[in-house]
C-alpha cells in the first residue's frame, strides 16, 4: 500500500510538471467563447449546447490524456532507465503498475473536477441561477471518470508489451470498437450465419462497452439517469478494469528489461 | 535486481531468493549510466526512493540530508535532474544505491564518465562501505581500479567467468621479479649490473630475479649509487586480461582452421 | 503440479469468473437500455448536409454504415411486423447524400420504401424521389429505369408513368430488351396480369437476395390467384349466359362441368363465390389481405382515370 501511494503520488507530480493542466487552459477558454456565443445566437437551448459541449470536450480531452499518458506510464520509465533502480527496491513490479494507474486516474479526477467547474461556471452565467436538475451533469461527469480509468487500465496492459504507437493504435481502437459493442449485438434483419452471430455476440461481450458510460443525451436534456445504471456502470468499470489491470500485472511481471 | 530473468536456474544473496522481494531491503543497485525522473530535484528523487523502505517521515529527511551531504550534492539539490552533469547523476545514483544501508551494494560501472576528481570520491565512497563492513560488487572496465578497490575479483571474458579470487592470487600465476631504479653519482664505474640496466634520462633501471637482489645491492653501494625505488614486479590485472583474451583469439583462430 | 502451473491455473480460472460477472453485470444493463432507448436516440442528426460536412472526406465510408443502419432497421421492424417505418426515409435520404454513387442503397431503397406496409413502408412517392435522385447522380445506370417504372406499376398504379420509365430504360445502350417488350405491354393493355407475373418471376429467378425474392413470391401468388379469379368470373359469366342466373357457389360450376373440381388458390384455400357470384379468396387465406389492397388500388387507379 505505501509503495502504491508513493508511486501514484510521484506519477501525479510528473503530470503537473510537464504541464499536463495545461489543457485546462484550453477548456477554460472554450467554455467562455461557446458561453458568449451562445447567449447571442441562440435562445432556448443555450442549457444544451453549454452542457453538451463542455460534456464532450471533458470526455475527448480526457481520452487523449488517457490513451497518451495511459500508454506512457511505464514504457516511459523503461525507455528512459529509471525502471530499474526502483524495481531494485523492495517493491513488486505489480505494486509499481498500480501505482502508476492511480496516479493517472488521480491526475484525470482532478483535472476532470476543475472541468467541471469551468462547465458550471459558464452554465450559471447563461443562465443564473442554477437548477437542481444540474446536477446530473454531475452524474455524466463521473460516468466519464469510470470510463478514463478504464481507457488508462487498457492503454496500461497494451504498453506492456507493445511498442507505444501500437499500444495507442490498440487503446484507440479497443475504445471504438466498445462504443459499438452494444449493436454488435443487436445486429439482425441481416441475414446472418448463425455460428457467425453467435460469435459476434460472444465477442460484443467480451470487450468492454463504452456505451453503458454514455448518459450524455439524457443529462443535456435536464433528464435523470436511474440510480441502479449508475450502479451497474460502477460496478462495470471496476470489475472490467481490474480484470484488465490483472493482465497487465501478468504480463509486466514477466518481461525482461534489458 | 529483477530485470531480466534466467531461462534456467536461480539465484540467491543472503541466503535468499533473488525472487523474494523483501531481500531487496538489504541490497543497494546502481545501475549502468543511471538516470532519474529528470523532473524531480536530487532532494525529491532520494526522498522518493526512500519512501520504499519504510522509514518515518523525519528519517527519510535526515538520511536524505546525509547522503546528500555524503555525495557532494547539497548545494545543487533544490535543482531539477533534468539539469544535471552525468557525473551529478551518477552520484545521485550512488546516494540511492547506498540510502538505506543495504549490506550488499551492486555497481555497474561506478566510475564511468566521472572526471577524476569525482572517481576519487566515489572510491573513497566504497571504501567507507567496505569499512563499515557492507559487500560491495561492482563491474568496471578500468582493471587499475578493481586491483586497487577490491578483496576479490572475478574476470569475465566473452561471457565466462574466466577466474576468481585475490588479486594477489590471480596474477601468481605468472613468475615474477625486481625492478630497481637508480642514480649515479658523476664519474661512472664500471660493474656488471650496469651492462644490463637501461638508462632513461639520469635514471636507470634494470629488471632482475628476487634471488640476485641482494647481490645487485652490493654492487650498487660498490658503486655509490643512489636507489630510488626497489619493486615487485607482478602482472597487473590488465595483463592477466589481455592473455585471457589472446588466448581465446587462438582458440577461435584455431577452430577456424581446424574446420576447414 | 509445480507453483508456477497452479498460478497459472488460478490465474485463468480469476479472469474467466471476471469475464463471466461482465457478462451478467451487461445482460443486465442491455434490459434497462433498451427499456429506455427511443426512437427518437436512433437518429441523432437528420441534417445529410451537416453529416456530410462533418464526415470530412470519410463521407463514402458514413454513407456505407448508414446504409446498413437502414438495412438494420428495415429488418428489425420487418422482424417485429412493426408497420411504423418512418424512419426509413431520413435513413436513406441520408445514405444516399453521404454517397451519392451507392447504387445499392437506391434500388433496395426503393424496394423498401415503395412496398406496402407490412412488407415495407408504402410511401411509393419517396421511392420515385430517392431514385430520381440516383439517376441524376448516376445518370448511365439503366437498371434506375426498371426500378422506376416498377414502383410506378406495382406500387403506384400509374400505368402512363411506368410506361414512360420503362421506355426511357430501354433507351439505353445495353440494356436488356425486356424493358422495351414491358413499356409496350403496359401501354397497350394497361393492366396485365401476365405481364406482372413474367416480371415478378424475373426479379424472383434473377434475384440472389433473399429479403426481395421472398417478395417477389409473396407477389406471385397473388397474381396467380388473381389471375384465377379473373378465369372463375369468366366462368361464372359463361354459367349466366347458358342458364340466366349468377352462379351462388363454386359447386353450380363444378355441377354444370365448367369445372372439373375445387379450385385452390396457391395458399390451399378454395376459392368462393360471394357477392353478385364474383369470385374470390376465403377470408381465412393469407393472401385475403393484400388481394383487398390490391382491390382497393386497382378502384382507386381507375376512378383517377
Amino acid at each position: 500500500m505505501r509503495n502504491i501511494r508513493a508511486v501514484a503520488a510521484n506519477t501525479f507530480r510528473e503530470a503537473v510538471r510537464d504541464r499536463v493542466l495545461y489543457n485546462l487552459v484550453f477548456f477554460a477558454l472554450l467554455m467562455m467563447g461557446a458561453a458568449i456565443l451562445v447567449g447571442q445566437i441562440s435562445i432556448g437551448i443555450q442549457q444544451d449546447v453549454i452542457v453538451s459541449l463542455g460534456l464532450s470536450a471533458i470526455s475527448i480531452i480526457g481520452i487523449f490524456i488517457a490513451v497518451f499518458l495511459g500508454v506512457a506510464l511505464v514504457s516511459k520509465e523503461m525507455d528512459k532507465r529509471t525502471l530499474y533502480s526502483l524495481l531494485a527496491k523492495p517493491v513488486h513490479r505489480w505494486e509499481f503498475l498500480l501505482g502508476k494507474f492511480v496516479g493517472l486516474v488521480l491526475t484525470l479526477a482532478v483535472n476532470t473536477a476543475a472541468m467541471t467547474l469551468g462547465l458550471y461556471a459558464a452554465l450559471w452565467s447563461v443562465k443564473r441561477p442554477l437548477e437542481p436538475a444540474d446536477a446530473y451533469i454531475l452524474v455524466a461527469v463521473y460516468l466519464i471518470l469510470l470510463k478514463l480509468a478504464l481507457i488508462v487500465a487498457l492503454a496500461l496492459l497494451f504498453s506492456c508489451f507493445t511498442s507505444p504507437f501500437l499500444a495507442i493504435l490498440f487503446t484507440v481502437g479497443l475504445y471504438v470498437t466498445g462504443l459499438f459493442a452494444g449493436d454488435l449485438r443487436t445486429v439482425r434483419g441481416l441475414r446472418m450465419d448463425p455460428s457467425t452471430l453467435q460469435f459476434t455476440r460472444g465477442i460484443s461481450y467480451l470487450l468492454p462497452n463504452f456505451q453503458n458510460f454514455d448518459v450524455m443525451a439524457p443529462v443535456v436534456h435536464g433528464q435523470g439517469v436511474p440510480a441502479s445504471f449508475v450502479w451497474n456502470a460502477t460496478v462495470y468499470a471496476l470489475l472490467y478494469t481490474a480484470i484488465v489491470l490483472a493482465g497487465a500485472a501478468a504480463v509486466f511481471s514477466r518481461r525482461n528489461l534489458k | 535486481m529483477r530485470l531480466i530473468f534466467p531461462t534456467s536456474g536461480g539465484a540467491r544473496i543472503l541466503g535468499k531468493s533473488i525472487n523474494d522481494v523483501s531481500v531487496h531491503g538489504s541490497i543497494g543497485y546502481l545501475p549502468e549510466q543511471p538516470y532519474f525522473y529528470d523532473y524531480l530535484t536530487a532532494h525529491e528523487v532520494l526522498d522518493y526512493f526512500a519512501r520504499f523502505h519504510g522509514l518515518t517521515a523525519n528519517d527519510r529527511r535526515a538520511r536524505v540530508e546525509g547522503m546528500l551531504k555524503k555525495v557532494g550534492l547539497e548545494s545543487a539539490k533544490k535543482i531539477q535532474l533534468r539539469k544535471y552533469s552525468k557525473g551529478m547523476l551518477q552520484r545521485v545514483g550512488l546516494a540511492q544505491a547506498i540510502l538505506h544501508r543495504p549490506q550488499v551494494v551492486v555497481l555497474d560501472e561506478p566510475m564511468s564518465g566521472l572526471d577524476p576528481l569525482g572517481r576519487r570520491e566515489v572510491r573513497d565512497i566504497i571504501l567507507e562501505l567496505k569499512r563499515e563492513g557492507r559487500t560491495v560488487l561492482f563491474s568496471t572496465h578500468v582493471l587499475s581500479d578493481a586491483e586497487m578497490l577490491c578483496d576479490r575479483v572475478g574476470v569475465i571474458v566473452g561471457g565466462k567467468l574466466r577466474g576468481v579470487g585475490m588479486p594477489g592470487e590471480l596474477m601468481e600465476i605468472k613468475s615474477h621479479g625486481m625492478e630497481i631504479l637508480f642514480e649515479l653519482p658523476n664519474e661512472p664505474s664500471n660493474f656488471p649490473l650496469l651492462a644490463k640496466a637501461a638508462r632513461t634520462g639520469e635514471r636507470y633501471r634494470v629488471q632482475l630475479p628476487e634471488a640476485e637482489l641482494y647481490d645487485a645491492f652490493d654492487q650498487l653501494k660498490a658503486a655509490g649509487a643512489r636507489i630510488s625505488s626497489v619493486t615487485q614486479l607482478k602482472p597487473t590485472l590488465e595483463e592477466f586480461f589481455m592473455n585471457l583474451v589472446e588466448a581465446d583469439r587462438a582458440q577461435a583462430a584455431a577452430v577456424e582452421v581446424s574446420g576447414k | 503440479m509445480n507453483r508456477k502451473a497452479i498460478h497459472g491455473t488460478l490465474f485463468a480460472a480469476l479472469l474467466l469468473a471476471g469475464f463471466l460477472g461482465v457478462w451478467r453485470l451487461q445482460l443486465a444493463m442491455d434490459g434497462q437500455h433498451s427499456a429506455e432507448r427511443m426512437e427518437e436516440q436512433e437518429l441523432t442528426l437528420r441534417s445529410p448536409a451537416v453529416l456530410k460536412k462533418l464526415s470530412l472526406e470519410y463521407a463514402p465510408l458514413m454513407g456505407a454504415i448508414y446504409w446498413t443502419r437502414a438495412v438494420q432497421y428495415y429488418g428489425e421492424k420487418h422482424r417485429l411486423h412493426d408497420p411504423h417505418l418512418e424512419l426509413l426515409w431520413p435513413l436513406l435520404d441520408i445514405t444516399t447524400t453521404l454517397d451519392p454513387q451507392l447504387i445499392v442503397a437506391y434500388r433496395f431503397g426503393a424496394v423498401f420504401l415503395s412496398d406496402s406496409p407490412p412488407r415495407g413502408a408504402g410511401q411509393p412517392d419517396r421511392a420515385v424521389e430517392l431514385l430520381e435522385r440516383g439517376m441524376k447522380a448516376n445518370p448511365q445506370y439503366w437498371r434506375f429505369y426498371q426500378d422506376l417504372g416498377n414502383v410506378y406499376y406495382f406500387d403506384k398504379r400509374d400505368y402512363l408513368n411506368a410506361t414512360r420509365a420503362f421506355e426511357a430504360g430501354g433507351r439505353f445502350p445495353g440494356a436488356p430488351p425486356f424493358l422495351k417488350i414491358m413499356a409496350a405491354r403496359i401501354a397497350a393493355q394497361g393492366e396485365s396480369l401476365e405481364t406482372s407475373y413474367a416480371l415478378w418471376l424475373d426479379i424472383y429467378q434473377s434475384t440472389t437476395n433473399s429479403e426481395i425474392r421472398k417478395n417477389a413470391e409473396d407477389h406471385l401468388r397473388l397474381v396467380k390467384a388473381e389471375m384465377d379469379l379473373r378465369e372463375l368470373n369468366r366462368l361464372a359469366d359463361e354459367f349466366e349466359t347458358k342458364l340466366r342466373r349468377r352462379p351462388l357457389r363454386i359447386g353450380d360450376l363444378i355441377e354444370t362441368g365448367l369445372l372439373p373440381g375445387q379450385p385452390r388458390d396457391p395458399e390451399g384455400f378454395p376459392y368462393v363465390l360471394g357477392e353478385g357470384g364474383r369470385a374470390e379468396i376465403d377470408p381465412k387465406s393469407p393472401l385475403h389481405e393484400d388481394w383487398l389492397r390490391d382491390q382497393f388500388f386497382a378502384k382507386q387507379a381507375n376512378s383517377v382515370r
